[in-house]
């Protein structure tokens, strides 16, 4: 009995779910119950029925979109056939009497091209083909005809060409909302070309300084800074990929390490715990350079002794937990959120502000830097970097092992 | 059994296995030095991590039980749970770690780019994952209730507050060495009482009739039957008997059965003479499902071993805890030589329980009436050697068994917890983490008390089934084939994978009873995998418009080593 009672149990979960993810799904509007009148219900059925149709074509006018609203746009207008064009090819048609579909093409041309909608009786072979007149509606955005919405009906009829007019407006709306989400990506993407590599002029000129002083002193010491120098230098200015390992920026971090202990020697004690399982982790190039960067300037900022700053990598399930901590000036919160807020600039470097939009650019606004600090308490900044997100690959190498 | 040194070695295993998760990476991870830090995973760290974290109750205890039962022709199950990752190296390995994917749901993802399909692989993991997490909870609950006596569900609920309280807490999350260091001890604890164990055989005269001729009593033993059952003699057997046979009731006294079927009811005591053979046991009544798998094996021995070769073989590379292993390595060679690596350790450690279930066959046949043979493994030191030396082997033993249960289900709950946080549950956080973590282990606690005696290795079985069932195809045909689609890929798995769990509900329901029908539902890989593949390809084929439209960029990213890749876009 218990087996059985068992084997109830495996095989109603998975139902039980379907059921709830179906539910969350439909259980929109539709269950009004018995709200208004009718003429209310009607209001709200055509609302509901236009949101629907809405965000399959804020992706723009592809067959698979096309697809997804002309059976809502159809239900919205309440016709017979309905189809969406772009300015060579049928799209998707919905309803009854596809074989039209040629021939509305041919006489689509001339509203293409003036971009004004007419209505014209079709020829047709079938005696009881349902579909005699078509009604155009061209979608224009930003006075480019894009394409046109056609709505097909057994008579001519004033109020159809009306109503389709309205839709295709409210179509093209959506259109013009697909280009600006266009713009809003291609701005983005621009946006991280631009803040990506920035190293800090300050630090060319100061690692240049320190190895010119050790030139005549120790050529042997200035000969390896001046190879750490190219390292750096090489791994900042490379052209190809966005993205990069954990394992190769903390290679970029121990080369400018290098080059900053030269300049201050033994102020600087660093301390590392990196879990192996997160150093293939792909992750924006040269976002925790920076950090360290911004930790070596606050530890040793205003203060006589060592500098202590501590790099943690932990595994944390479908994320990696980076945490940089130093135990030197700190910081006004409140400044902190202006300077990241882009409100002041803060001194010198690119800093933290250019890191933290990167990190929400590309895993989202939850992604952002998490920074902890005061006056004289030090800081500390933990990066939640995911495993695995879409469209994140590096395109570096991973030393071997 | 002596509880004295068991108890301890349980209790040190886990709370070794705790501190080694909480402070591992303080104490072996901090330095100054960044070429310490930076150094990646090695293939043969992480296919010790990889073989320990698969190494599961149904290795441990449940393939000694089944040999024990029936014989060589399970020896099938240790093969096809080893050339599972051959299927793995060939077709999976390289390509699964250069897709990026982290979880099978990503690589749904980022191979097809489809939302739907993620959410339905996460599905899939979160029914594998429990599917597979409800053996090692029972064989917990066995371990500790043949060792110390306890409540048969105790030990099941250790495990499972042991291994949320954990997770939840942020240890023992994918530590390489702890897990590295789980497939040491478990083949420590294996092999160290083996060899015990064969030097005792060898000084008993090395005995070697029960490996061929049915098993038989060696000496005079008592059973006490725990459920009620039928026992197929024969020849004619002379017992003694206390307690209910055929509806008679009896108390101590010496009874003649005839050759044939016997209906004995539970806490009978049967008392067999020695030199007797031991008789097969049929379980009627409320523990249906130990035996109602092996009728169907007897019934039609060639289907279902060809159904449990399919199914162990390609459903390796659907286990969640596994795949998310091989992120570690860092690159696809790193992951191949991983899996070579894997290959090696787990087919030296599969040679060790075929070797107690045989020594079983000898020295507790008895066990297969009991309807306790998982037990094989914990009860022979004690049988075999006795006294102090016994208890300390034994106490080895069932250390090693709890690091088998715990490193297994806390691979499986982090990836249906990671799962049902991330594809499931409504948002982000911690919190929903730790919620999403209870969430994985109660349901299979709560399945585990009331199925109750189900044999570990047939119930991996099932969990292998459905995996082979709706990710093999998934997996392969999104490595080797071009021309998938979201729909083709998700009409597979619902047809393939939802075919094998449906099958896996009705047995483990115990509905079909016997005959051809009932051998197709217990052993369903054999109709499943194919048609979860044909689905995949024809609604595919159906649907050419819907092939996501960088393909070709994603597979080449797949197949070409990072070396290559690297060099051609500088």
């Amino acid at each position: 009995m218990s087996g059985f009672l068992a084997g109830l149990c495996v095989a109603v979960l998975p139902l039980l779910a379907a059921g709830f993810w179906l539910g969350r799904r439909t259980a929109r509007p539709r269950n009004l119950g018995d709200l208004g009148t009718p003429v209310e219900h009607a209001t709200f059925q055509t609302l509901h029925t236009a949101s629907l149709a809405a965000p399959p074509l804020r992706a723009g006018l592809t067959e698979e979109t096309a697809r997804k609203s002309a059976r809502r746009l159809r239900s919205l207008l309440g016709t017979d056939a309905l189809c969406l064009t772009d300015d060579r090819r049928v799209l998707a048609w919905d309803g009854v009497g596809a074989h039209h579909r040629d021939e509305i093409m041919e006489r689509l041309a001339g509203p293409l091209d003036s971009g004004r909608g007419e209505a014209f009786r079709l020829a047709c072979e079938v005696p009881d083909c349902p579909v005699r007149w078509a009604v155009v509606a061209p979608l224009t955005v930003d006075d480019r005809v894009h394409g046109a919405l056609v709505a097909c009906a057994p008579r001519e009829s004033a109020v159809l060409v009306r109503a389709a007019g309205e839709v295709a407006r409210w179509v093209t709306v959506q259109l013009e909302l697909a280009d600006l989400d266009d713009s809003r990506t291609r701005l983005i993407e621009a946006e991280i070309k631009a803040l990506r590599a920035q190293i800090s002029p300050h630090f060319i000129f100061n690692s240049l300084a320190v190895i010119a002083s050790f030139v005549r002193t120790d050529p042997e010491r200035a000969r390896g800074l001046l190879l750490e120098f190219a390292d750096f230098t090489r791994y900042s200015f490379r052209r190809h990929g966005d993205f990069t390992t954990l394992a190769d920026e903390l290679h970029a971090i121990e080369h400018y390490l290098a080059l900053v202990r030269a300049r201050f020697g033994d102020r600087l004690a660093v301390t590392l715990q990196i879990a192996p399982e997160v150093l293939p982790v792909a992750l924006p190039f040269l976002c925790l350079q920076p950090l360290v960067e911004n930790a070596v300037k606050h530890g040793l900022e205003g203060k006589a002794g060592t500098c202590r700053i501590r790099i943690t990598a932990q595994d944390a399930g479908a994320e990696a937990l980076v945490v940089i901590e130093d135990d030197g000036a700190g910081m006004d919160p409140a400044l902190l959120r202006r300077i990241l807020a882009g409100e002041v600039s803060p001194s010198g470097g690119i800093g933290l502000s250019n890191v933290d939009d990167r990190l929400r650019q590309v895993y989202g606004d939850d992604h952002g830097l998490v920074i902890e600090t005061a006056p004289g308490a030090g800081m500390k900044i933990t990066v939640r970097l995911p495993k695995y997100q879409p469209g994140v690959h590096s395109a570096g190498r991973l030393p071997g092992e | 059994m002596n509880s004295a040194y068991t108890v301890p070695a349980i209790t040190l295993v886990v709370v070794a296995t705790v501190l080694v998760g909480a402070f591992g990476l303080r104490i072996s991870r901090t330095t100054s030095d960044f070429y310490v830090a930076s150094r990646t995973v090695g293939p043969r760290l992480n296919a010790a991590a990889i073989s320990g974290e698969y190494l599961s109750a149904a290795s441990f205890l449940g393939i000694a039980g089944l040999v024990l039962v029936q014989g060589p022709d399970m020896l099938w199950y240790p093969v096809g749970y080893t050339a599972g990752y051959l299927v793995l190296l060939l077709f999976v390995a390289a390509p699964l770690r250069r897709s990026g994917a982290y979880t099978l749901p990503d690589f749904a993802e980022a191979r097809l780019a489809s939302q739907g399909v993620r959410r339905l692989a996460g599905a899939f993991v979160v029914g594998v994952g429990w599917l597979y997490l409800l053996p090692q909870l029972q064989g917990a609950g066995l371990t500790l209730a043949v060792l110390t006596g306890a409540p048969d569900a105790l030990g099941g609920v250790i495990v499972a507050v042991v291994v949320v309280a954990t997770v939840a807490a942020g240890g023992m999350r994918s530590i390489t060495f702890v897990q590295a260091f789980q497939y040491w001890l478990k083949l420590t604890a294996l092999l160290v009482p083996a060899l015990f164990l064969v030097l005792a055989w060898q000084g008993d005269g090395a005995p070697g009739h029960a490996f061929d001729e049915p098993a038989a009593f060696r000496e005079q033993r008592t059973v006490r039957v725990d459920g009620t059952l039928d026992l197929t003699l024969r020849e004619v057997l002379t017992v003694t008997v206390s307690g209910t046979v055929d509806g008679r009731a009896l108390h101590d006294r010496r009874l003649t059965l005839a050759a044939g079927t016997h209906h004995v009811e539970r806490g009978t005591r049967l008392a067999f003479p020695r030199g007797a053979a031991v008789p097969t046991a049929e379980r009627g009544g409320t523990r249906g499902m130990s035996t109602s798998l092996a009728a169907g094996r007897e019934e039609r021995p060639l289907y279902a071993t060809y159904g449990l070769i399919l199914a162990t073989f390609l459903g390796t590379m659907g286990l969640p805890h596994v795949v998310v292993r091989f992120y570690t390595s860092p690159h696809g060679v790193a992951a191949r030589r991983t899996t070579v690596a894997v290959l090696g350790l787990i087919g030296g450690f599969y040679l060790l329980p075929p070797l107690y279930g045989a020594l079983g066959r000898l020295y507790a046949p008895e066990l297969t009436v009991t309807g306790n043979a998982d037990a094989a493994v914990l009860l022979l030191p004690d049988r075999m050697i006795g006294g102090l030396g016994g208890d300390l082997l034994g106490a080895l033993v069932a250390g090693g068994a709890f690091a088998a249960f715990l490193s297994t289900a806390s691979g499986l709950t982090m990836a249906v917890a990671g799962v049902l946080t991330q594809d499931v549950l409504p948002s982000r956080g911690v919190r929903h983490f730790r919620l999403g973590t209870l969430l994985a282990m109660a349901v299979p606690l709560a399945a585990s008390v009331l199925v109750g005696g189900l044999p570990v290795a047939d119930a991996v079985g099932l969990a292998f089934a459905v995996s082979a069932s709706s990710f093999c195809p998934l997996l392969v045909l999104g490595i080797w084939w071009r021309r998938l689609t979201p729909p083709g890929a998700a009409a597979g798995m619902l047809a393939g994978g939802g075919g094998a769990l449906v099958a896996v509900a009705v047995t483990m329901a115990g509905l079909p009873g016997t005959g051809g029908l009932h051998a197709l539902l217990a052993w369903p890989a054999l109709w499943s995998v194919p048609l979860g593949f044909l689905t995949m390809i024809l609604v595919s084929l159906a649907t050419p418009g819907r092939v996501p439209p960088r393909t070709a960029a994603i597979l080449a990213r797949f197949h070409l080593p990072e070396q290559l890749r690297a060099e051609v876009k500088a």
